[in-house]
């Protein structure tokens, strides 16, 4: 058993590397297009001399790979992320304010969504085998066959025809003229057919997993333990059964972080709502490379943070892979 | 003061009825150790259970009755059961599995079991813990430590101060020593042996091995195919035993003083018990065997003052 | 014969040709038994045979346009409706199927086979290789999938085959696991000891031994693979990394989307989306089923 402390550096040092690997990555992958990518920079408006030279300066586009490399690297430290091709503005600037929003979207929709898994689980669990159980195993195995796109096209027709919720965005325009109430209002109206998309979309695994956990435990030898010294129901299902059971769920909660990204991408292609997945849909339509280039980094980094959080948060839960 | 009459249990399972219980008696005095014996299967774990209302959803209990004191456990209501578990019987189960709960401290453990039946204070818990430690020879400094921190031979330490923690009249043990290497097994033993003398522990010992019965019990219960084939203090099982499964038993048991021969084993296998199940349940796998045995249930007869047997034969086969 | 000489022949006759024909005689009596699996691979049947049948369970062609019927909902002529170029989207929905179904599994055997190398190279080689595979292995699931996929297919240019190669190169990670376990507990069995202990090579082994074990549950995983290949088709070609003269169920959203329809026009998403639900389900279905025999360890839902 390591120490806390090697466990940690060790921990840390794996999410270095992998950082490290996923910046190696996005440089190559942009390298192997066709024709100078920075040349495509120049469509459209011509340029001058002196701002051609600069920019070759500023990404080394005169010097060799490894070097454009190089200078890719420190550029990403000192968070010159490029140019975007269709704004022409710094892509760090870009970035920065559609990621709070897409992390409005996720951390909402994930909090309910694993609180409804959880809840929905452990009701599944109980009354296992009945028509509930069946029904909503059935429904979990449907939704989680449909494209996440396809779920919000689905919503976003029923949701404005029937229930005249906003088409799209994330504000409308006369609100920013209006008190911070209705603005809030305003806000929550547009969140709420991309959140129960991303909703529905993760909830299902959540109450499958939660359910399975806990069906494992009541099989446990320590259940029957628990019950024979004659606690309370209470406290054998707390006790014993959640705080076993829940230990799956943190584990898949961590390895959807990923997943969860692809859906926001999708949710905000279809509500236009204006976070990182909106950026990327509208990156990938102009072929606004760096912006790709931008967007890919941070949300890899965002994971593999997250990742990290819950690799250091599973060892407070289960005492077995604790360090001494 | 236990007394186990009849006892019939069945499981549902998809393959049909298993009557994995069919007609136990026996019973247990004040200080006494009582040892169930018989192969994996034959019953004894549900017996166990049936005696603290713990069994799975899917057994039915059919008949019988349980009394503890003036009291039937079969027709106990759950309010009454909760009283009666770990405050008047508890159990001991194989620490050595995953008997104990992974996530919670075992003091914890032991904690929630006392105060699910008395009020005491912080104080007083921490000292009934103590005390219970220092009775089974662990470490009080590791009260806080988690099971997975503890080696086979101390979980069932843990389990056995647990079973002791609210001062039960009976205490069950469910293959104590099973899963435990030899040295540890015989240390068990010794506790075990140490804290009936010092306690007076009544105790129901359950377990597939006759020479941990040999150990430490008074009265054995053989028990094959969810019946009773013989019953007798310990003496008269091991120097008389009249049914040919027990003559069976013992004989497989290697002894380090007769010369070396082959191990002696019992050939095939105890019956499928949902399906049809020959009268006396041995036949088949008895050398004796005899068509009255596949058709008429042998009745229990006395061999002597509180021995018992059930076999047509019991007679002719003595040696 | 003592039993340990018994339980030795049996090993041994866990060879190649034993597991085959074990594999397909139990295979079918307890596939048979589960209602899940049936329904799966009844789904499944019908959506090829659309593939196949198209032609004939059409008149039109896809791209024929109907100057008259533009965005017309569902009705004798056009079951499916029409979209904004008037064309008929039954028969758009009948050849996009197969387009659909290609790219789904041409990435999902991509997918299986890099996992299925990767995995037993890992298991059976243990030290560095193994440690760098896990870590590889790692790499692909920390890293957001669809996000990968995407820059992989921007990258490569819009097409279906950047489509099938960004699916194949970043989704085989699931099967390499999968493989990796099982190839593990294959290697530690006897018959491969006695097989070694009698002269045999690491590339005799494997094949002969190794891989014919490996394969019941490559075939269970990759139904699976082949489900989610096609989820992500859809949601690839639906950003607009697909190519546009190509149908697929995917590329029809794309176009019901970026068109503007979609709130106006019901019928649009819904044959298309539906279709790719169905047969995502059939596949969900059937590797599932197919998991419970191959995987003993799988609990049912």
């Amino acid at each position: 058993m390591l120490t806390k402390a090697a466990y940690f550096i060790k921990k840390i040092v794996g999410v270095l590397l992998t950082i490290f690997l996923v910046l190696t990555f996005n440089f190559y992958i942009f390298r192997i297009l066709p024709g100078n990518p920075f040349a495509l920079l120049f469509r459209g408006a011509g340029m001058s001399s002196e701002v051609i030279r600069d920019l070759n300066t500023q990404f080394g586009l005169d010097q060799p790979l490894w070097m454009q490399y190089l200078i890719y690297l420190r550029n990403t430290a000192s968070g010159n992320w490029g140019i975007s091709y269709q704004t022409r503005t710094p892509v760090w600037d870009i970035i920065l304010p559609s990621l709070s929003n897409t992390l409005v979207l996720l951390v909402v929709a994930a909090v309910i969504s694993i609180t409804a898994g959880i809840l929905i689980g452990i009701l599944l669990a109980w009354r296992r085998g009945t028509k509930i159980d069946v029904t909503a195993s059935a429904m979990t195995l449907v939704v989680y066959s449909m494209p996440t796109f396809w779920l919000g096209l689905m919503l976003l027709f029923v949701g404005v025809i029937y229930f005249g919720l906003p088409v799209s965005g994330m504000e409308s325009l006369r609100g920013a003229t209006e008190g911070v109430f209705v603005q809030l209002q305003d806000r929550m109206r547009h969140m709420i057919l991309p959140l129960l998309t991303l909703v529905l979309g993760l909830t299902g695994q959540y109450v499958l997993v939660m359910k399975g956990a806990l069906l494992d435990v009541f099989t446990e030898d320590f259940m029957v333990t628990a019950r024979a010294k004659g606690i309370s129901n209470r406290k054998l299902l707390w006790d014993h059964g959640f705080r076993n059971g829940v230990l799956p769920m943190v584990t898949l909660v961590a390895l959807n972080l990923g997943l969860a990204f692809g859906g926001a991408v999708q949710t905000e292609t279809v509500f236009s709502w204006p976070g990182i997945g909106l950026l990327i849909y509208r990156a990938i339509l102009s072929r606004d490379y760096p912006v790709l280039q931008g967007c890919f980094l941070i949300v890899a980094v965002a994971v593999i943070s997250a990742n990290f959080v819950a690799d250091m948060v599973y060892p407070l839960l289960d005492p077995r892979v604790r360090t001494q | 003061m236990l007394n186990v009459d009849g006892l019939r249990v069945h499981y549902k399972t998809g393959q049909g009825l298993l009557k994995a219980v069919d007609g136990v008696s026996f019973s247990l005095q004040k200080g006494e150790i009582v040892g169930i014996v018989g192969e994996s299967g034959c019953g004894k774990t549900t017996v166990a259970l049936s005696l603290v209302r713990l069994l799975p959803p899917v057994a039915r209990i059919l008949g019988g009755k349980v009394m503890l004191h003036d009291n039937n456990i079969l027709t106990a209501t759950e309010e009454q059961m909760r009283l009666v578990r770990w405050r008047k019987i508890s159990m001991i189960f194989q620490g050595a599995l995953n008997s104990l709960n992974p996530v919670l401290p075992v003091k914890e453990q032991i904690a929630e079991a006392i105060e699910a039946h008395e009020h005491l204070s912080e104080k007083e818990l921490d000292e009934r813990i103590d005390g219970l430690f220092k009775a089974v020879g662990l470490d009080v400094s590791r009260k806080n430590n988690f099971p997975h921190e503890f080696s086979g031979g101390m979980k069932q330490r843990v389990m056995i101060a647990m079973a002791l923690a609210c001062n039960p009249e009976i205490v069950i043990a469910d293959e104590p020593t099973t899963a435990l290497d030899l040295i540890v097994q015989y240390q068990i033993l010794e506790l075990i042996r140490d804290l009936r003398r010092k306690l007076q522990l009544s105790m129901i010992l359950i377990t597939h091995d006759l020479s941990v019965v040999a150990e430490i019990c008074d009265k054995v219960v053989i028990m094959y195919a969810g019946k009773v084939v013989e019953c007798g203090e310990i003496c008269q099982i091991f120097e008389k035993p009249k049914h040919p499964y027990t003559r069976a038993l013992i004989w497989s048991i290697p002894k380090m003083e007769s010369e070396k021969t082959e191990l002696h084993f019992i050939s095939g296998s105890m019956p499928d018990l949902t399906g049809e199940v020959p009268a006396c349940r041995f036949f088949g796998r008895c050398p004796h065997g005899q068509r009255i045995c596949g058709e008429v249930e042998p009745p229990v007869e006395n061999v002597e003052p509180n021995h018992v047997t059930s076999c047509h034969f019991w007679r002719e086969t003595a040696k | 014969m003592t039993s340990d000489m018994i339980e030795m022949q049996s090993e041994t006759e866990d060879s190649a040709r034993h597991v085959y024909l074990k594999v397909l005689s139990g295979f079918w009596s307890s596939y048979r038994r589960n209602p899940m699996g049936i329904i799966g691979v009844g789904i499944l049947v019908f959506f090829i045979a659309a593939a196949l049948l198209a032609p004939y369970a059409t008149s039109y062609d896809p791209t024929q346009v109907f100057i008259s019927d533009i965005l017309q909902p569902p009705s004798w002529n056009h079951p499916f409706g029409t979209n904004e170029a008037g064309q008929d989207l039954y028969s758009q929905v009948l050849y996009g199927s197969r387009a659909s179904l290609i790219v789904g599994f041409t990435a999902a055997l991509i997918a299986a086979t890099l996992g299925t190398l990767l995995g037993i190279t890992a298991g059976y080689f243990g030290g560095l290789v193994r440690e760098l595979l896990l870590r590889l292995t790692d790499f692909f699931i920390v890293i957001p999938t669809l996000v990968l996929m995407i820059v992989l297919a921007s990258v490569l240019g819009p097409s279906l085959s950047s489509v099938i190669l960004s699916i194949g190169l970043v989704g085989w990670t699931g099967t390499a696991r999968v493989v990796m376990s099982q190839t593990l507990s294959v290697k530690e069995r006897a018959f491969v000891e006695s097989s070694r202990s009698a002269g045999a090579g690491d590339f005799y082994i494997l094949r002969s031994h190794i891989l014919p074990n490996v394969m019941p549950v490559v075939f269970a995983q990759t139904v699976l693979v082949v489900a989610n290949s096609i989820l992500y088709e859809a949601v690839l070609t639906f950003l607009g990394l697909g190519n546009p003269n190509q149908i697929t169920w995917g590329q029809i959203l794309q176009f019901a989307f970026v068109s503007g329809a979609i709130t106006t026009s019901w019928w649009y998403a819904l044959s298309p989306g539906l279709s790719i639900m169905l047969v995502v389900l059939g596949f969900f279905l059937t590797g599932y089923s197919l998991d419970e025999i191959f995987n003993p360890r799988v609990r049912k839902i």
